[in-house]
């Protein structure tokens, strides 16, 4: 049994629901209509009651107030989070301050940019092993699948191989993702014994770990200390399933929206192919206009918030690809530009809690484009778009024709 | 022009490093660390100024004398 217990979205200011599969295709759009109809915040009471902020200003507003605001819950689902805070379920996403400091720094070495920068050649290696796989391309004729047979391959690869997983098990790990971050309008029980295998798959591969040390992040999850303890079993476990989830679909996402864009834009396309030294700004402009991740919290505690009544519990959507649209921060929002200059899109998050991946997310997305229109400088779409359902917003069906 | 880079602000987008490396390094948390202290060489105000306007968290910002 599976499928929303929801009905179709009614009003998107008042039944708002990211996880209708209507929503992800048309996004901007919804926020952009709320806006102009004077409705700067959503709200919905499905999934226990949620409130959309949709401008830059409310948007960071919640990021930065971890005392209104609890990360114990950052996937909106039917249910909560059991895991008590300041750790919660997959530290230190889940975590609230002062643990969250502590959890995170832990993590940023390994993902600080001069560690990250030294992976360029392994993911330029990975790029071009996924185009040779393609096989013979006949101009003109040839259709591949530009999300299937490219983008969903590169980030789940590269996080495998630096947990220390088998890269062999990516379509399982490609399922534990879809469960955790799609399966969300289902009942609680339902939720609950589709993640069960996730957590019995990992003690497996935490155990090997344990008794066969090795030079990766689960081997260093195992022998890091907080004040002279080691992490906790469901700490190592929970961020693992942290890097897992957050490592593969966002920066897979980013990678699809931004061939999605070059295939229906040829005047964008033809100018990246033939001025190469625009990547930078082109990686910041399509992860600003197609900023793949929504996040989320629970309200801590009752509160009036701009005169929204929001109730202790209740969810609250963070939707950074709103904001990073938003006309008060940046000029023409719903236009690419792909030398914009000044940029100061959310895409990575505001606050305490920036996307500890971004180094990683922004190599990948910058070698993943380079390598595509190396390879084909001239492509067009040629089918229909299936985009993802839920918080993660990008195409998982791409075809296009390499022309 | 004088650069004022405020580390409480800084959640390590490292963007001011990726623009304007010669001004912005980056510790091992990925913090960034002001290079300069005292004035901006002419050459150099066209990167602070991109830093600047490049910082998700409004961590940096530009004294002009």
């Amino acid at each position: 049994m599976s499928g929303s217990i929801y009905g179709p979205v009614t009003d998107w200011a008042t039944d708002f629901d990211h996880a209708e599969p209507a929503y992800n295709p048309v996004a901007p759009e919804i926020w952009n209509d709320l806006i102009e109809g004077g409705c700067p915040v959503a709200h919905s009471d499905r999934y226990g009651g949620m409130w959309v902020p949709l401008t830059h200003e409310l948007v960071k507003e919640v990021a930065y107030d971890t005392e209104h605001f609890t990360s114990r819950g950052v996937v909106v689902s039917t249910g909560r989070p059991i895991a008590e805070p300041p750790v919660g379920p997959a530290p230190p996403i889940t975590s609230d301050p002062p643990f969250h400091q502590v959890a995170r720094r832990l993590l940023l070495p390994p993902f600080a940019p001069k560690v990250i920068a030294e992976w360029e050649s392994e993911i330029r290696k990975l790029c071009l092993g996924l185009l040779d796989k393609m096989g013979e391309v006949a101009p003109g004729q040839t259709v591949v699948d530009a999300a299937v047979q490219y983008a969903q391959h590169i980030p789940v690869n590269v996080i495998a191989r630096m947990l220390g997983l088998p890269t062999e098990d990516d379509d399982l790990f490609r399922g534990f993702v879809h469960t955790v971050l799609e399966k969300v309008n289902v009942s609680v029980e339902e939720r609950m014994e589709a993640m069960r295998p996730l957590d019995e798959y990992l003690d497996v591969q935490i155990q090997d770990h344990v008794e066969d040390p090795r030079d990766d992040l689960i081997t260093y999850l195992l022998n890091v200390e907080i004040g002279g303890n080691p992490l906790t079993p469901e700490h190592v476990r929970g961020t693992i399933v942290l890097l897992l989830v957050a490592g593969i679909d966002t920066t897979w996402s980013a990678i699809g929206s931004s061939l999605w864009h070059l295939a229906n834009t040829p005047e964008d396309l033809a100018r990246l192919v033939n001025e190469p030294e625009l990547v930078d700004t082109a990686v910041e402009e399509f992860l600003r206009a197609y900023a793949p991740v929504t996040m989320a919290r629970l309200v801590a505690q009752d509160h009036d918030f701009h005169g929204c009544p929001m109730k202790a519990n209740e969810w609250v959507l963070l939707p950074f690809p709103a904001a990073n649209r938003d006309p008060e921060i940046f000029d023409d929002p719903d236009e690419v530009h792909i030398d914009r200059a000044e940029n100061r899109h959310a895409a990575f998050g505001l606050g305490i809690h920036r996307c500890l991946g971004s180094n990683l997310a922004r190599l990948e997305l910058k070698v993943a484009i380079e390598e595509f229109i190396g390879r084909f400088p001239r492509f067009e779409l040629a089918g229909d778009v299936q985009w993802s359902v839920g918080q993660i917003r990008g195409p998982r069906v791409l075809p296009v024709r390499i022309v | 022009m004088r650069v004022n880079l405020d580390t409480e602000k800084c959640q390590g987008h490292n963007r001011c490093y990726a623009l304007a490396p010669e001004l912005f390094d980056v510790d091992d948390y990925g913090t960034a660390v002001l290079l300069i202290d005292g004035d901006i060489p002419a050459e150099l105000q066209e990167k602070a100024r991109l830093a600047v306007a490049n910082c998700p968290e409004y961590a940096i910002t530009l004294v002009e004398d």
